[in-house]
This record gives C-alpha cells, sequence and structure tokens, in this order.
C-alpha cells in the first residue's frame, strides 16, 4: 500500500483557508466530499465525528504534523488527504507546537486492519524528516504530488 | 549489565490493533520507565517510547511482538508493557465482541 493509492490528489489544499483546528477539518472533509470520496457519508457528519475523535486525544504527535482521522460506517474506503497551513494551526500537539501539515484519514469501520496499513504509511513517510519538509514547503497540489510520489518510490508495496 | 535486559512476546488481542490511541497508551507506559525499550515485529524494530515509530508497527488483531527493555527498571517495564496490551487489551473490545458486534466504539 502506497500514499498514492489512497490519497485524493482532487481533495488535496496546499494552502488552507482555515486556521482553526475543527474549521481546518471541516474544510478538508468538504475537499473529499466535492471530490465524491465520501460515498453515502454526509461531510457534516463525518466532519462531526473527526473532531469529536480528535477531543478525545489529539493527533497533533509533534514536528509539525497532525493526523486527524475517524472510523466510520458510511465511509466505503480508506481515504485521506492532506491541507497545509503556513501560519500553523494550533492542534494541542503532543509538543505543543503548531502544525503545518495535517493529514486527514478516513476510514471504514469494519476493516481496521486497512486502516493500520494506512496509518503504517502515512507514519513511515512522516518520520521522514525531508518528507515532513518537503510537505511544509510545497505550495501546489503538483508539488504535494511529487514529493508523495517520490517517496512512495522509496518502497516496493 | 545482562541482567539488566528483559525480553516478553505480547500478542495484540483487542480487534482493532496496534491503532493511534492503544499505541499512544503504549508510549505512556514506555515512558514512565528509565530504561530504554524497543518493540518488534520482526521485520520492523521500534522506539517503544515514540508514537511515530509506535505507529509504524501496524500492528493488527492477533500480531505477535517482542518487547525488550534495557536498564535497571527493565523487567518492571515488560510486565507492565505486557498487561497493558494483554490483560487490558487498552481497554478495547478483543475480537469476539466484535463479532457479537457488541462495544464497538467509533
Amino acid at each position: 500500500m502506497k500514499l498514492s493509492d489512497f490519497v485524493c490528489f482532487d481533495a488535496v489544499i496546499p494552502q488552507l483557508k482555515s486556521s482553526d483546528r475543527d474549521d481546518v477539518i471541516v474544510e478538508m472533509v468538504e475537499a473529499l466530499g466535492k471530490s465524491g470520496k465520501l460515498g453515502k457519508a454526509k461531510a457534516e457528519a463525518i466532519a462531526k465525528a473527526v473532531i469529536a475523535r480528535e477531543n478525545e486525544a489529539s493527533t497533533g504527535i509533534g514536528k509539525g504534523v497532525a493526523v486527524p482521522h475517524v472510523k466510520h460506517p458510511d465511509i466505503s474506503d480508506v481515504v485521506a488527504t492532506i491541507g497545509g497551513c503556513e501560519d500553523g494551526v494550533e492542534f494541542s500537539s503532543l509538543d505543543k507546537k503548531p502544525v503545518y501539515s495535517v493529514i486527514l484519514l478516513l476510514s471504514p469501520d469494519d476493516n481496521p486492519d486497512k486502516h493500520l496499513q494506512a496509518m503504517e504509511n502515512i507514519f513511515r513517510n512522516l518520520q521522514k524528516d525531508d518528507f515532513r519538509k518537503f510537505l511544509r514547503q510545497a505550495k501546489t497540489v503538483k508539488a504535494i504530488k511529487e514529493a508523495i510520489v517520490d517517496h512512495d518510490a522509496d518502497y516496493d508495496s | 549489565m545482562a541482567s539488566d535486559v528483559s525480553e516478553i512476546e505480547v500478542e495484540i488481542k483487542n480487534a482493532d490493533g496496534l491503532h493511534m490511541r492503544p499505541a499512544m497508551q503504549f508510549v505512556d507506559v514506555a515512558t514512565c520507565f528509565e530504561s530504554e525499550i524497543t518493540v518488534t515485529n520482526g521485520e520492523t524494530t521500534v522506539d517503544a517510547k515514540s508514537i511515530m515509530q509506535m505507529t509504524m508497527l501496524a500492528a493488527t488483531c492477533g500480531t505477535r511482538l517482542t518487547v525488550i527493555a534495557r536498564g535497571p527498571d527493565s523487567c518492571d517495564a515488560v510486565e507492565k508493557l505486557r498487561v497493558l496490551v494483554e490483560e487490558k487489551m487498552f481497554d478495547e473490545p478483543g475480537e469476539e465482541s466484535r463479532e457479537k458486534g457488541i462495544g464497538k466504539r467509533e
């Protein structure tokens, strides 16, 4: 499994309009909705579920990245999008620092193994300093796509 | 010192596996100890005190992991981590309850 297998590039937002955590989540879920990736799921309900999960424990794991996610019965397959915020978003991160790159992941609730694989892939990439740097500096969808395809090539899936 | 090394094998028993929340619980427990702790699935070996690395294990239900602690409190560390994984199961439902459709979260 590669990042480009489940990241929806049509929904990637290199420069988010929102600067508040909840608004960022709504903006990103809506982008997935507009790209037709939510299926029968309603953007509003999904965003609400992601925010509820985020309130339980922050997915801001430090180093300027956050991975808000949720498993939801109305989601049919694992899908993700990426958002960038130059000024940083307050995410109650573990290291208390702002978040510059957000990867939002939605998973069906009946396939925990695939959710884990997607998470593994996201974190394997985020672990790399240069990937985080590329993501943060990318100002266009094309640049984000290139960074992902480039890093995907590092592994044989 | 050889006597300061403890090793244990644990099996992931909660249905959803080692996703982010359980991984965070694992890191929280590991961080309480002075020992250096690593976890391996045979392929990947990670630092038990790093959430980013722990999530990289992608340990599904049924996966067996080896926890190795090195330090003065290594014995206590691996035992506490075993209890969290196998007995408390990260306070999540196991495989059986999922099949029956009870105790579902998220």
